[in-house]
């Protein structure tokens, strides 16, 4: 019997049921819908191309993903002691916050760093706070993951340094620097150069890391950020796999084979709140970077075609009402993270609206990680929900949408051309206002907000940076200006500079001038004189 | 009578911009004449903005945290230039306690995560007003 989609809507509250990216969810899909699906060629094998269902044989039977929770605050010293906090509660891997001033380049002392030192991260200025950070941490064993872009050369060369300071061998340490300029200049902005010298420091790292550090994930190509700033899930899936291409594009270019760095990049999602529509995105984007490597740049290594993805449930999704709340909605979104086959997962804890987690919350927010993978049983089969109809069905939607976008941006000349025209960000921009609309106009719910709020008081306690942090971290990389070997520190500093004109890898000298306890500052000012600053283009 | 001028300001180093933009466009959809100065300013610079173009209302939106620093700095540098009736409006991830502190040292309002932009169009409708300059 055929069946009667209007019948389906009988009864139905709304006309258009539709997912929190405002995309159309039909009311029932059926084998009809699917159109000669062909299981073989778009799912295949988890472990075989296309990876719609995931990208290794066994997935979390062979090896649950990494728990892998983003910490970092104050000094070194203190995020040092979170770190070993979580590693003694079963973290398996560690993800580094800088603060501000570290991400933008400036060391702890200039003016523009005044009231941001150690408060929405660890503050970073020398070799000396990178050597406290990983004290008693044994950089050959754990693997760590740095959330830095415009200075990831520079923050990349001091985790090399303390790692050949610990004695270990640096081609066996492994981890990930974030390094993805690109979705900078389109969400998050915390950019340090224009695009073509940032583009240029890019793949400086992937030949030297190729070479040197070969188990090291020289990039991280992020959605999360595009998406909290506000983009759809379809504009996260396209906009992030866009950059991905532009990066493979110019490796190639600059003469590297496609399969000497390829299987290093890795991906960063986002975890939203829609369910099912997240599910298919992780499925699309496994299918689609799988297709783009083998059949747009030629890529021969099975490994080149995998989308390996770290996946972070979604920062903006919380709130500062009732916020025990988040609680439930970390854990479905870590849920969806693992139905769509992350391989490292991040999971917010409940008061991140409100301050950087207390030691609490962040243990519930690991908790909930080891919930899911001890107690749900949802990891004892290898993607559950391939074949469902409604899933494939949404898998399918969401790579016919991304791939519209991306041929756009191919039109436009590839994602550099398009941020300086400014369309993907005004794309995410009218996302982000189209939604305050909705919930505006309450066709978008959020509990505690715009539906079942109530009067409260906060119940809970947040975490609260010492006040004298700032004073002490200035003191300290004074300190370290005055011990130092000046001598030294401007030698490596004019090595560094002239790298920067020429065409000479950067790392090199970079790696130098880190162990010569040259600071962050130093070496970006050296930096900004060769390769000049960018303006942001405040597009609203 | 003129519209009413509001600034929008990123005072500090982070770049979490969805906020600041968002309630620029629903202000200027509101019949506000709106600027926004875009990310990464400096405070002297955002003084500076905001007297140039006589503006009615700084707002300032900060999400990393440096918000306690960055309110008083500009609110300072406003004394200094004869302009403390400038009212500061803020926005983003301000603790309570930090609020009640912030409101009591003279800053006007400060919306925080979940309010609506129903809420601040109001807000602005009801209580900002064109500023009378007193030169």
């Amino acid at each position: 019997m055929d069946l009667n989609p209007q019948h389906c809507n009988d009864g139905a509250k709304k006309k258009k049921f539709t997912t929190i990216s405002d995309m159309e969810v039909p009311p029932l899909v059926t084998e009809k819908d699917l159109n000669n699906f062909n299981s073989k060629t778009k799912l295949g094998l988890p472990g075989d191309y296309p990876y719609t269902r995931g990208i290794y044989e066994s997935m979390y039977r062979g090896k649950p993903w990494t728990m892998r929770l983003f910490a970092g605050f104050g000094t070194a010293q203190d995020t040092n002691k979170r770190f070993r906090m979580l590693l003694e509660h079963g973290q398996t891997g560690l993800s580094t916050a800088f603060h501000m001033p570290t991400l933008r380049g400036f060391d702890s002392d200039n003016v523009q760093s005044r009231g941001e030192v150690g408060v929405a991260g660890v503050a970073i200025d020398s070799l000396e706070d990178m050597e406290v950070l990983f004290d008693k941490i044994p950089l050959e064993k754990v693997t760590t993951s740095m959330t830095i872009n415009g200075p990831a050369s520079i923050l990349f060369a001091m985790y090399i340094a303390v790692a050949q300071k610990q004695g270990a061998d640096i081609k066996k340490i492994s981890g990930t620097i974030q390094n993805d300029i690109l979705k900078e200049y389109l969400a998050q902005k915390l950019w340090l150069f224009p695009p073509k010298p940032s583009m240029r420091l890019i793949t400086d790292i992937f030949a030297y890391a190729s070479k040197h550090v070969p188990k090291w994930n020289t990039i991280s190509i992020s959605g999360y950020h595009i998406r909290e700033a506000g983009s759809t899930a379809v504009q996260e899936l396209a906009f992030t796999l866009a950059d991905g291409i532009e990066y493979v594009q110019h490796g190639i270019d600059t003469g590297l084979k496609v399969d000497d760095f390829a299987p290093r990049l890795s991906f960063f999602f986002n975890c939203h709140n829609d369910f099912f529509e997240e599910i298919a995105k992780f499925r699309a984007a496994r299918r689609m970077w799988s297709k783009i490597m083998k059949e747009r740049f030629k890529a021969h290594d099975p490994k080149s075609w995998m989308c390996r993805f770290h996946t972070q449930t979604s920062g903006v999704s919380l709130t500062a009402q009732q916020p025990l709340n988040n609680v439930v909605r970390v854990a479905l979104q870590a849920m969806a993270a693992v139905l769509g086959g992350t391989q490292s997962l991040h999971t917010n804890s409940l008061d991140e609206t409100l301050a950087l987690p207390s030691e609490d919350s962040v243990r519930v927010a690991l908790r909930t990680q080891q919930i899911i993978a001890e107690e749900t049983g949802v990891i004892n089969s290898i993607d559950p929900l391939g074949g469902s109809y409604f899933v494939e069905h949404m898998t399918d939607k969401m790579e016919k949408e991304a791939w519209k976008y991306i041929e756009k941006i191919d039109q436009l000349g590839g994602m550099v051309e398009a941020i300086e025209d400014g369309y993907p960000q005004r794309e995410i921009t009218n996302a982000a206002y189209h939604y305050e609309q909705q919930l505006n106009a309450q066709e978008k719910v959020v509990v505690g907000v715009n539906k079942f709020s109530m009067e409260e008081k906060r119940p809970i306690e947040i975490l609260e940076i010492h006040p004298l942090t700032e004073r002490n971290q200035i003191l300290r990389v004074q300190s370290v200006r005055k011990r130092r070997n000046a001598k030294k520190v401007s030698e490596c500093l004019k090595k560094l500079k002239l790298a920067a004109k020429g065409d000479d890898n950067i790392m090199l000298p970079m790696l130098e001038a880190v162990k010569s306890y040259a600071t962050v500052g130093e070496m970006c000012e050296v930096l900004w004189d060769v390769f000049g600053h960018y303006q942001d283009p405040a597009i609203i | 009578m003129r519209p009413v001028r509001v600034l929008i300001a990123k005072p500090g180093l982070d770049g979490h911009d969805r906020g600041a933009k968002v309630v620029a466009r629903a202000l200027r959809d509101a019949g506000f004449e709106v600027i926004y100065t875009g990310i990464h300013q400096t405070p002297e610079n955002i003084v500076r903005t905001a007297l140039d173009e006589d503006v009615d209302c700084i707002c300032l939106s900060v999400l990393s945290g440096a918000h306690n620093y960055l309110f008083k700095k500009i609110k300072e540098l406003l004394k200094k230039e004869n302009a403390s009736d400038l009212p500061i409006v803020g926005g983003g991830i301000i603790p309570d306690e930090d609020k009640k502190k912030l409101l009591k040292a003279g800053v006007f309002e400060i919306f925080t995560p979940g309010a609506s932009l129903e809420s601040i169009v109001t807000f602005f409708n009801k209580k900002i007003k064109p500023r009378k300059l007193s030169k």
